[in-house]
């Protein structure tokens, strides 16, 4: 029997357009747009200026508090401006432009594609590597990387958990790196064990990936200490709490950190990013991307620069389709839609889904029939339509008192429900409402 | 801007299930019993159904376009479920004017007067059942006599259920065969167990209920009836004769299950099964009535709300 884990979940279609499209590297754009915010937490704090000269690799932005990341130039060029610009978010907000000329590395930067195995780092060395590097989760969460391997004092890791298990319909990218890049990877995992001093890691993959179940395996057979997990399809088992449940069968704590419950959880992209930056010296400036839809001529995975702009990615899969009606960064469950094709790639976008207008309509709500299906699916074991209602209602102590905050945000509520109810953007709401107050009431 | 993208947030996509597709599903599981039952009582069952459902589509299509005057809702087949799940719990020998009424009492009082579909409290189909049983008791207890699709309606043979001669201290009892198949005096959808139990079978498979609450119910009911039985079997008949009559199968798969009106939590559903399990039995073995599946699960409906406040979804990470 295949693990997943315990509570709710869905099994939307996975329409898996792209699963096995190599990897294709695309030409450097002639103008990145690179956004200062690109991590949960602070924006990072620009060092360049209007006119400067960098090089692909070179530092242009540093944390500017403890939950921030460093960011680097993708490209070699001038800088053009520092302004704002509309990003995935929706929002204009700073970034800095780079007019590209070339494509000129920093020579610290390793661009063989030589495996290198042996690693003479400690692990403070190799926080320290990942942390310059600007490695943020790649799967979406976007959080400082080096963060999560400074556990906090007094409790102690005792495995490392790799998601693995790309449960967003459509994404197809942490799959393909599995194929092209499995040993790297797992070079990366144990680069990353070693820096929370672990024994022990497993990489969860859902089994609808058997290829990249079975490469790994045969490759982590040379690795000690790394196991590879077959998971039962269901989603949303990429969210953090739902893998180690799904792993460990272990339920972390309401409101607690995966700490905790003595696991640590990276992304297997981030894996991959930790072995370049720490084996390659290579910062996070290039990222693997799906850009994938039902009417796209050419679903692709693509390796691009952070901050080209997302309209090349859809121009070589075979350009905006006809009857476009949302463009989202990110699955279908989770990501965002955005405002214009033309906000730039981040760190965390894993990809780029194109929606036809009639996939992009939401039929009309009807009343709750009270059928329990949000309930059932909640992979939190909330109660989805009390906290919409209590969230109309404003009864902010109701959603409080009902676990509001520990909503994960997954959708799988407002997928399932047959009157319609835009669940989740009631609960999102009211989640951030809840929130605000038991901050107020902290400080 | 040239073409404009839509904005909303996630998710993207949905399931693509809907009100209707499970109130049909609920439609195509009552199937195999409402065969059963045009075999059985022929022509009456056949204008006992009809009658019911156009007149509980009519009074919804009415109600919502002069008093509530909002959208139609007739073809999300809550309405038709109502009227087939009311004519289930009727005798097929009803006349006409009083199926009217009682459809009436079902969509007007049960369901719209809350403000239609979700905002009900009580089973429509059920309120409808008991106001008909307590302003017309005789007319709602005598049942015809099951034959081969029969063609008379109102002039047929009547006799009594297996519950009401029990209640009288009869011992000569249909077979087991007869009870499962449904060759039996009672309303027209509860006669026949096997047919209930496919319907049932159907729910399940396409996920439309869960296990929880005819389960529970049943089990309670055999439970204790069961105990009954053991302690005094020459008052108490066995559990499996209560299981196999009246109207406690249909109650439990078709009825109770209800998403209007039964709560929302997996351990919710249990305590409401269990309620309606030991409410029914103690009805059927100490009351006045033969049968309690109705009042029991009405009481029920009205307890929901208590039970949805203290029995709360499995929350992850809780204690």
């Amino acid at each position: 029997m295949l693990r997943t884990f315990r509570i709710g979940g869905i099994h939307p279609p996975e329409n898996k357009l792209s699963a096995g499209k190599k990897i294709v590297r695309l030409a450097v754009p002639k103008q990145v747009i690179v956004p200062l915010s690109q991590h949960i937490g602070a924006p990072a704090q620009a060092i360049v200026k209007k006119g400067d000269v960098v090089k692909a690799g070179t530092l242009i932005a540093k944390p500017s508090g403890f939950v921030s990341a460093n960011i680097h130039s993708p490209v070699s060029g001038k800088i053009n401006k520092i302004d704002a610009a509309i990003d995935a978010s929706g929002y204009k907000r700073t970034a800095i432009y780079i007019d590209v000329e070339g494509d000129e590395w920093e020579e610290s930067i390793d661009k063989s594609d030589k495996l290198i195995r042996e690693c003479h780092f400690s692990a403070k060395e190799i926080v320290d590597k990942i942390a310059a590097a600007g490695i943020v989760g790649l799967g979406g969460a976007t959080f400082p990387t080096q963060i999560k391997l400074t556990p906090p004092p007094g409790s102690k890791a005792e495995i490392l958990i790799i998601n693995a298990v790309e449960c967003e319909p459509y994404l197809t990218s942490d799959h393909i790196l599995m194929l092209e890049k499995g040993e790297e990877i797992l070079v990366g995992v144990t680069l990353l064990m070693k820096s929370i001093d672990v024994k022990k890691a497993v990489i969860g993959i859902e089994n609808n990936k058997p290829d990249a179940i079975k490469h790994l395996k045969k490759l982590a057979s040379s690795f000690s200490g790394i196991e590879i997990m077959p998971l039962k399809v269901q989603y949303p088992q990429g969210g953090e709490k739902q893998l180690i449940d799904a792993v460990m069968r272990k339920q972390v704590k309401s409101g607690a950190l995966p700490i905790s419950a003595g696991a640590v959880v990276q992304n297997v992209g981030t894996a991959f990013a930790v072995y370049e930056a720490v084996q390659k010296n290579k910062p996070l400036f290039e990222r693997v991307v799906t850009v994938t839809g039902k009417k796209l001529s050419n679903p692709s995975n693509f390796l691009t620069r952070i901050g080209t702009p997302i309209h090349t990615l859809i121009e070589e899969a075979g350009g905006l389709p006809e009857n476009t009606g949302k463009v989202i960064g990110g699955g279908p469950m989770m990501g965002k839609a955005l405002i214009s094709p033309d906000v730039p790639v981040t760190k965390g976008s894993s990809g780029v889904l194109i929606l036809t207008k009639e996939e992009s309509v939401r039929k009309p709500m009807q009343n709750c029939i009270r059928c329990a299906k949000c309930v059932n699916v909640c992979p939190m074991g909330l109660n989805p339509t009390l906290l919409m209602n209590a969230t109309e209602f404003k009864s902010w102590e109701m959603a409080e008192a009902n676990y509001i905050v520990d909503c994960i945000e997954c959708g799988s509520c407002s997928f399932t429900c047959p009157s319609n109810r835009p669940l989740l953007d009631h609960i999102r709401m009211g989640k951030g409402k809840v929130m605000g107050i038991i901050r107020a009431r902290k400080a | 801007m040239e073409n404009k993208l839509i904005i909303s947030p996630s998710p993207h996509i949905h399931s693509g299930d809907s009100v209707s597709k499970n109130m049909y599903g609920v439609l195509i599981a009552l199937l195999p019993a409402l065969l059963v039952s045009l075999y059985y009582f022929g022509l009456g069952a056949l204008i006992v159904t009809l009658v019911s459902v156009l007149s509980c589509v009519l009074f919804e299509f009415l109600i919502q376009k002069f008093l509530i005057k909002q959208p139609q809702t007739i073809y999300d087949g809550s309405a038709v479920l109502t009227g087939l799940l009311l004519a289930f719990n009727l005798p097929s020998n009803l006349p006409i004017w009083i199926i009217l009424i009682g459809a009436l009492a079902a969509i007007g009082i049960g369901k719209m007067s809350f403000g239609g579909l979700g905002n009900n409290i009580f089973n429509p189909a059920l309120v409808g059942r008991v106001f008909l049983l307590i302003s017309f008791p005789a007319q709602m207890t005598t049942w015809p006599v099951p034959g081969t699709i029969p063609m008379d309606y109102v002039d047929g043979q009547t006799g009594a259920t297996i519950l009401s001669l029990l209640n009288e201290g009869a011992t000569e009892l249909p077979s087991y065969t007869d009870m499962l198949l449904g060759n039996m005096g009672g309303s027209l959808g509860e006669v026949s167990a096997i047919a209930l139990l496919l319907g049932f079978a159907f729910l399940l498979v396409r996920k439309i209920i869960s296990w929880h609450i005819p389960v529970s119910i049943i089990l309670t009911t055999f439970v204790f009836t069961g105990i009954m039985h053991l302690v005094n079997p020459a008052e108490y008949v066995n559990p499996i004769i209560h299981i196999l009559s009246g109207g406690l199968l249909l109650g439990a798969i078709f009825m109770a299950t209800d998403y209007v009106t039964s709560p929302m939590s997996k351990s919710g559903m249990l305590v409401f099964g269990i309620g309606i399990g030991l409410l029914t039995s103690v009805i059927r073995l100490f009351g006045a009535y033969p049968e309690g599946m109705s009042f029991a699960i009405l009481i029920m409906n009205a307890l929901t709300p208590l039970i949805n406040m203290y029995f709360k979804p499995k929350h992850f990470g809780g204690k």
